[in-house]
This record gives structure tokens, C-alpha cells and sequence, in this order.
């Protein structure tokens, strides 16, 4: 017995010892569930050249990354939306903040493939996630209800979206908040009547996706990492970094490897739009 | 009283301990939220926006949604469940009872996860078939997943139940002349009513306390559902959905604690009243 006690023992601080072990320096970053997966690859590739650093990435939502930071339990904080006047204010008061534009995310409206609507002026869009428009044919397609699917609010997608394109009002009391971006995708390539907001990367050929008109005269664009580039698609959104403090030493290093060909080279392969 | 004697002691309390300390830890996370509030909209209201500014923290829709939800999963669930632990207890020869009573055992153990999962792919579009809805993400579909899902809490407590009765019960019945099916339906079944109802709530209890399943099936409005056939979304999805984003200390964080202690309040009072149940029918016996 006191010897399978000490056993125990031993073993508990040997496990204590080794996770107390580091050998470098460690950035932690979390935020964002749609920047986490860009986050991981990046801090991949550059703990390959940068072996005493270490990159720990995590998710959670853009609030709890910029709460994190504020704490102090972050060093950066990912985040697909603006910050908030409050969370500025707090973050000022540790220090100066900085906002990094990282990258680019396209928003891309989806439909099933079988809807014979193919697109929407910004207005149009207002109005069916406002609960003004709720039969398709008012917009040009079959006599039925439109299914609205939307991002939980924990999601920094929702907020972005009720922002730029709901100018703060609020989505119709028939919204479905979903769980997951991917739970979005696999209920409209099933229902005829559904229509939701993915980001580029989730695009699959399950699902249409719609083009969108800034207003009435311009030109429909089908969002995509080239129309997003060159700035003819509306619905684009930055994403950010947010850093509290002097940028220097091992944390500069990281920012200038994410800023730098390789690093945006990543942030393509993930679907994403690099900033130039 | 010997070392060993004393451990399990310790033991005992600790679980009591900790329940009291679970319940007082949410109370106390939630009271800041309550403290505010001047009226009884948190539980009347039907306006859960929590990243507008103002905010507001309304529960209606979510209380509805539990409730519709449950209802549906014990309508449906108790008497495929009560039938199947009659057919365990009396009807089945012993060697195929024990069988059965096994594979009961096992679909215990299917993640919450892969239920949810079943019903997203499969329940939901056929509901939607059926039913001719728009979506199948419903409260209907949510709460046929669940019926089937509380199946095991209900079979082998009401099979323990109906197990229990006397012997004697049924030899009597016999010995006058009854069938068996008389037997079983007018002697067993009533002697076992406490067990049986003691097994019903303790499923009840676990159909509200589902998070998982309801929160990838019942389709995430946020608004009070005017039928079981539209998309909802119940407290314990609620909870599982938003908790991850609430800054400590934040509003939403004390509202979405006062609505699990809401929650945590309804399954209390849930299995205490099985728990009265089985008491009184031991004290009965």
C-alpha cells in the first residue's frame, strides 16, 4: 500500500516537472473559432524554423480571445470582428493596443442547389435576415418560406454580420441559431428552402452559393479569394490580431513570419484571403 | 469504527458535499444577475439578444422549449419502455431477458453525441418528409431521438421494479383462477406502480438534463415555439451554445448561470419527487 503510494507520488511530480519544463519563450494566441485552424498552421510552419519558440493556439470566439487578452492570459488575441469601445478602453488602460489585419475572410451566401434564385442585392439580404422578406418568390424564385440559418451569437461571424449587414438591427425572431458552420453547410444541402452565411473555406459543392450586389446598378459577384482581393465583393471582413503592449523580441518575430510571403502563403491554402 | 468503515463514510458525504457545493457555486454565480432584475421578465420575456447593446436576458422561449421537448420524449418513450420491461420481467424466457436486458445496458453507453448525429442526418430530414415541414431541425425531431434515448433509464428501472414484486402476488393470482395476462395487468403491473413511476420522473430527469442531442436537433431558434413541429432551442442547448463566448463576470455570463440554476432547480425538484416516490413505496412494502 505505501509503496504503490509513493508510486503515485513520484509519478504526479514527475508530470508536475515536466510541465513545468520550457525550454523558450511561448506565445499564446485565442480567439476566434474561424481564425483558429490559421492559427495552428501558422504557428506550425513557424515553430519549424523557430524551435525555441513555442505557439500555443486556441479558440473559443473572438470575445473570449479579446477577454483573454485584457486578463493578461493571452499574448494575442485572434478576433473576426472590430473590438468593442468597451474592450478598448480596458485594454488601454494595461497598455497600448495594437490592431494587426492578418488576413481577409469572404462571407459567401448559400442556398440549396436546387433554388432557382442565383442573386441578392445587400438589401434583399437585410430584409430576408430582418424577417421583411419571408417568401422566396419576393425575391424571384419558388412560392416558399425562406428557412433563415445564422451562426450562434457566440460567433464572431453573427456579430460581423449583424453589424455590416443588419446595421445592428436585430435577425428575425425565426432565425436558427446554429452550432457550427459546418451544421449550416449540411441542413442547406438537404433543404430546398434554406439559406445561410458560410465563410469561404466552408464552401462544398453541397451547397449554391449567391451572388451578391453591392445595390440595385452594380454587377452580381460570387464570392471568392480573387473577388475578395480585389475589393468588387462587399461582404468581406478583416481579421485581426490584437496585441496589448511594445511589439518586440519573439512576438515581433511571429507577427513579421504571418505578415511575410510564406506566412500569407498559409492563410491561402486555408481558404482565406491574404492582405495583398 | 474500523479505517475502511470510516472511507466509505467520507465517501458518502463527500458526493453530498459536493452536490450542495455545485448548487450554492451556480446560486452564487447567478445572484448578481437577480439582483438587478426589477420584474419577472427574465422567465415572461421572449428577447434572449446577447450582443446587441442594450442586451437583454429573456428565458421564456427556452423554458417553453424544455418543456415541449421532455414532454414529447416521456409521451412517446413510456410506453415502449414500460412494455419492454413487462416482456423483460414476465413475459421473455430468462436466458433471452438477460440477453436484452444487455443490449438495454449498451445503448446507454451511445454518446449523446452520435444520437444528435443520427437525428441531424437521418430523423431530421425524414420528420421533414413526413411532416412536410420546411426544416426537420424541430422540436418533434429532438424529442423522438430522446424518447429513444431514455429508453435504457426506463426499462431497467421499471424491469427492477416489476422484478420486485413478491412471488407470492402472482401464484395468488394464479391459485384463483386468473390468466396471465390478468396477472400481469391487474396484480403485478399495480404492485410495482411506485417503482414504475419512480422510473418514469428519473427518465424526465434525464430528458431535460440532454444537452448534446437537442442542441444539434431542435433547430436553435430563440423565440417561443408556437408548436413541436418548429425549430427551438431548450435551456441546457442554450447554456452549451453560449457559455464559451461569455466574458467572465460579463452579464451574459450571471444570465446564462441563472438560467442553469433555473435548470439544475427543475431536475432537484424532478428527481427529488422520484426519490419521495421510492421512499414511499418502501415504507409502504
Amino acid at each position: 500500500m505505501k509503496k504503490l503510494l509513493l508510486l503515485v507520488l513520484i509519478l504526479v511530480v514527475a508530470l508536475f516537472a515536466a510541465g513545468c519544463q520550457r525550454e523558450g519563450t511561448i506565445i499564446d494566441i485565442n480567439g476566434s473559432d474561424t481564425m483558429v485552424n490559421m492559427g495552428a498552421a501558422l504557428a506550425e510552419e513557424f515553430m519549424k524554423t523557430n524551435r525555441n519558440i513555442e505557439v500555443v493556439v486556441s479558440g473559443g470566439g473572438s470575445g473570449t480571445g479579446i477577454a483573454a487578452l485584457i486578463d493578461g492570459k493571452a499574448d494575442i488575441a485572434q478576433s473576426s470582428r472590430d473590438i468593442r469601445e468597451s474592450e478598448r478602453a480596458k485594454a488601454k488602460a494595461r497598455g497600448t493596443l495594437h490592431e494587426i489585419i492578418v488576413a481577409w475572410d469572404g462571407l459567401a451566401i448559400a442556398v440549396h442547389p436546387a433554388n432557382p434564385v442565383k442573386e441578392l442585392t445587400m438589401a434583399e439580404l437585410a430584409a430576408i435576415y430582418k424577417g421583411e422578406i419571408t417568401n422566396w418568390n419576393q425575391v424571384g424564385g419558388n412560392d416558399a418560406p425562406i428557412v433563415l440559418l445564422s451562426r450562434d451569437t457566440t460567433s464572431g461571424t453573427h456579430v460581423f454580420f449583424k453589424d455590416f449587414v443588419l446595421d445592428e438591427a436585430e435577425f428575425a425572431p425565426a432565425t436558427m441559431m446554429m452550432p457550427s458552420t459546418e451544421a449550416i453547410v449540411q441542413e442547406l444541402a438537404q433543404n430546398r428552402n434554406g439559406i445561410g452565411y458560410i465563410g469561404l473555406g466552408y464552401v462544398r459543392p453541397s451547397v449554391a452559393i449567391l451572388g451578391i450586389r453591392a445595390d440595385d446598378t452594380a454587377p452580381a459577384v460570387v464570392a471568392s479569394i480573387e473577388a475578395v482581393l480585389d475589393r468588387t465583393y462587399v461582404l468581406a471582413r478583416p481579421l485581426f490580431f490584437y496585441v496589448i503592449g511594445e511589439i518586440k523580441g519573439d512576438l515581433k518575430t511571429f507577427l513579421d513570419f504571418v505578415l511575410s510571403s510564406t506566412g500569407q502563403k498559409i492563410v491561402r491554402d486555408l481558404g482565406f484571403v491574404p492582405i495583398k | 469504527m474500523p479505517y475502511q468503515q470510516k472511507l466509505v463514510t467520507v465517501a458518502g458525504y463527500t458526493v453530498l458535499l459536493l452536490t450542495a457545493a455545485i448548487f450554492l457555486f451556480v446560486a452564487a454565480q447567478a445572484w448578481p444577475f437577480f439582483r438587478d432584475q426589477v420584474d419577472l421578465s427574465f422567465f415572461t420575456g421572449d428577447r434572449w439578444l446577447p450582443v446587441s447593446s442594450p442586451p437583454s436576458f429573456q428565458i421564456r422561449g427556452f423554458l417553453v422549449s424544455s418543456f415541449m421537448i421532455t414532454s414529447m420524449a416521456i409521451v412517446v418513450g413510456c410506453p415502449i419502455g414500460i412494455l419492454s420491461a413487462v416482456c423483460l420481467a414476465e413475459l421473455l424466457p430468462r436466458q433471452a431477458s438477460i440477453l436484452l436486458r444487455s443490449v438495454f445496458e449498451m445503448t446507454a453507453g451511445i454518446p449523446s453525441v452520435v444520437w444528435g448525429f443520427l437525428g441531424l442526418t437521418v430523423i431530421a430530414p425524414f420528420v421533414a418528409r413526413v411532416f412536410n415541414l420546411n426544416t426537420g431541425l424541430t422540436g418533434f425531431s429532438a424529442g423522438l431521438v430522446l424518447s429513444v434515448m431514455i429508453l435504457p433509464t426506463l426499462v431497467s428501472l421499471a424491469d427492477e421494479a416489476l422484478r420486485a414484486v413478491p412471488r407470492e402476488y402472482a401464484e395468488a393470482s394464479y391459485a384463483l383462477g386468473a390468466t396471465r395476462w390478468q396477472t400481469i395487468w391487474r396484480v403485478i403491473v399495480p404492485a410495482a406502480r411506485g417503482g414504475i413511476v419512480a422510473a418514469v420522473l428519473l427518465a424526465m430527469g434525464r430528458a431535460i438534463g440532454e444537452t448534446m442531442t437537442v442542441l444539434m436537433v431542435a433547430g436553435g431558434r430563440l423565440t417561443t415555439p408556437g408548436s413541436i413541429f418548429e425549430p427551438m432551442r431548450p435551456i441546457t442547448a442554450l447554456i452549451a451554445a453560449e457559455v464559451t463566448n461569455a466574458a467572465r463576470h460579463s452579464e451574459q455570463y450571471h444570465a446564462l448561470f441563472a438560467a442553469g440554476l433555473v435548470l439544475f432547480s427543475i431536475t432537484l425538484a424532478v428527481n427529488a419527487i422520484a426519490a419521495a416516490v421510492i421512499v414511499g413505496k418502501k415504507a409502504e412494502a
